[in-house]
């Protein structure tokens, strides 16, 4: 945890062993009627310092591995198999009890609604002190303090007052920033951002963004970002993962994915993004649905609505292929003979 | 974008008018609140003045409420000294008003702070931990709530026999499974709210976050649910007294004396009305109170 305030980040080594490493995580929630597969199996390395960004339409898992991570998810009922190592902690090993001290230490979470990510009943201050007093063990003033310069970190304007202020009180970019500084309130080495902007206003969502950044930046964090907004994703991320029905299909550096996305799904949502189109011409739409969680068809789950989509697409998942670049996407009609990923429809799928 | 507009979005505003956000203490904004509610202040002040004759019964009641005199049984209101008439027996009902209220008060209020606490605390068990815990509880609960509550309250005091302690134990062990509902729906509600998992995603243990988060957030709902039982639980004591299933008869009770005052109602009609009188402005400014306090006390508002 020191490590992030040390300035020696920049000369890290060039291959240095990933902070974050999932592999093959596969998360099930098993009720009495079904059995939801959100996340079937996802792997995927994060670099200390570096941004993540996962991007995917509702229901795509998205969440659901965030929360996994965290093991927030009610232990009952649900099922999480696979490898989550951050830094020298494995996630899924660790018990109840190490595993209260590593959040918001080691990992901490920023939610999507800052209406409800604060208690309406304590003052801003007040949930920031708790949360530096439960893992710091300081004393209330020093807490106060601290909540105090987290304001300030976050770029509250009159932090003294905005501390003693009621989450209503504060507009939604406050109270964004408010919740941003509770995770932060124990310098956390890896920080998951679930949709953060989403519920706030366009300019607020740019800086809000600009923010997280840069406080990233300067803290060391690793970060995972969980949006719908491909320009977000342009904005912020190092890496991109692109998720579709709890798998990620397209995986790579941002400019990668962005700019030469190779997987037909990612391809027809940077279509259906409005840049400059025709007005006059409605925007380009994704027919179909995504699939039912609960009954995932076995061949690619895209397959259904993926107009390139041959006969052997709905029989088998594509392997991921990954070029040199480490740009993976999986699809059968990707190949990478030697370079980058290339897309070909005429790729015939294996028999 | 670049870093040069990033730092002007984020630099804080040089100077605010110092009126955007004024800081008031919680008890501060619901007492401003409050200020300009007549009808709730009045109601408070009505309920604080019954309370305080009550209280002082015996310094301010005029005559011994037990005390009877036949001479002079059944007297109007004003008639010499008896500022609200006599009753059957001829004993002053302005001081048997004044040492009923006790009685009629501790049976509004007291087994409507038991059932808070015992109903509220099976409520926030069920709502937070769900499942078996959950259905255990909540399915008794149920059975209790097959009855109509006068029903049950009748055929508890029937089987336990009259009397004080008897009449209290009735009307907690009624009260209690509806503020168990209420206490239940509303942690259930809060445990799924972000503010939970955001402060499980800072390492609180499930003990702090049902102590912190849960339990003052159900508070409010669950205060404000009782508070307007007070005047149902007074209402059912005095139900039980006039049944005779509550205090037994020399004791002074509103309900007790509205159900023998009732067979003088073709003598005295207006002396017969009062204990049914002060049960009903009792319960209403009760009932009001507690609308009042709600919309005061909801910092959310």
């Amino acid at each position: 945890m020191n490590a992030m305030t040390s300035p020696d980040l920049s000369q890290a080594t060039p291959h240095p062993a990933p902070f974050l490493r999932v592999e093959d995580l596969r998360v099930k929630f098993v009720s009495r009627d079904a059995t939801v597969r959100a996340v079937n199996g996802i792997s995927f390395n994060l670099e200390r310092g570096k941004v993540l960004c996962v991007i995917g339409e509702s229901g795509s898992g998205k969440s659901v591995m965030m929360r996994s991570l965290l093991r927030l998810h009610p232990k009952k009922r649900t099922v999480i198999e696979g490898t989550m190592m951050v830094g020298e902690h494995d996630i899924g090993a660790v018990s109840d009890r190490a595993m209260t001290q590593l959040r918001g230490s080691l990992i901490s979470m920023v939610f999507q609604e800052p209406m409800t990510a604060l208690d309406p009943l304590y003052t801003v201050g007040d949930q920031i002190a708790e949360t530096v007093r439960r893992h710091e063990g300081l004393s209330k003033e020093a807490a106060w303090a601290r909540a105090l310069e987290l304001l300030e970190l976050v770029r509250v304007p009159s932090p003294e007052r905005r501390l003693k202020a009621y989450p209503h009180e504060l507009s939604g970019g406050l109270r964004q920033r408010a919740v941003i500084a509770m995770a932060l309130s124990c310098r956390p080495s890896l920080l998951l951002a679930d949709e953060p902007t989403t519920a706030l206003d366009a300019s607020v969502q740019i800086q809000i963004l600009v923010l997280l950044r840069k406080i990233q930046q300067e803290m060391g964090m690793s970060m995972i970002f969980v949006t719908h907004d491909l320009g977000v994703a342009a904005q912020i991320a190092d890496q991109v993962a692109v998720m579709y029905a709890g798998r990620i299909i397209e995986y790579g550096n941002a400019r990668d994915v962005l700019l030469n996305p190779q997987h037909p799904y990612t391809k027809a949502m940077l279509a259906a993004t409005a840049k400059d189109q025709d007005r006059n011409l409605p925007l380009e739409a994704i027919a179909g649905n995504p699939p039912d969680l609960r009954a995932l068809p076995d061949g690619c789950s895209f397959a259904p609505r993926c107009k390139y989509a041959g006969p052997d697409c709905i029989v088998t998942m594509p392997p991921p292929v990954t070029d040199i670049r480490g740009h993976m996407a999986r699809c059968f009609k990707v190949e990478a003979a030697d370079g980058p990923l290339a897309f070909d429809e005429r790729v015939a799928e294996p028999a | 974008m670049t870093d040069a507009v990033a730092d002007s979005s984020l630099r804080p505003p040089a100077s605010r008018p110092a009126s955007a956000v004024r800081v008031r203490s919680y008890w501060g904004s619901v007492w401003h609140r409050l200020r300009y509610d007549y009808v709730t202040l009045f109601c408070l002040v009505l309920i604080i003045a019954i309370v305080l004759t009550a209280v002082f019964a015996p310094l301010i009641s005029p005559m011994d409420p037990y005390k009877s005199s036949m001479a002079h049984r059944l007297r109007p209101i004003g008639y010499h000294n008896y500022l609200l008439g006599t009753d059957e027996q001829g004993r002053d009902i302005l001081s048997r008003m004044l040492y009923g209220g006790r009685v009629s008060l501790t049976m509004g209020i007291l087994p409507v702070a038991l059932a808070t606490i015992i109903g509220g605390l099976f409520g926030v068990v069920a709502g937070y931990f769900g499942g078996k815990v959950n259905m255990l509880i909540m399915r008794t609960m149920d059975v209790f709530f097959a009855f109509p509550s006068v029903l049950l309250a009748v055929a508890i005091s029937g089987s336990l026999g009259g009397g004080i302690t008897n009449q209290l134990l009735t009307l907690t062990v009624v009260l209690i499974p509806p503020l168990c509902r209420v206490a239940e729906t509303a942690t259930s509600q809060v445990r799924t709210m972000d503010f939970v998992d955001a402060a499980r995603s800072t390492g609180a243990s499930t003990l702090s976050i049902l102590f912190t988060h849960v339990l003052i957030n159900v508070m409010s709902p669950v205060l404000v649910y009782a508070s307007t039982l007070v005047s149902v639980s007074i209402i059912l004591a005095s139900g039980l007294s006039f049944l005779g299933l509550g205090v037994s008869p020399p004791t002074a009770d509103w309900g007790l004396m509205l159900s023998t005052l009732r067979q003088s109602i073709y003598v005295q009609p207006i002396v017969s009305a009062i204990p049914g009188v002060a049960i009903l402005i009792t319960s209403i400014a009760f009932n009001l109170l507690s609308d009042g306090l709600r919309q005061a006390m909801d910092v959310r508002a």
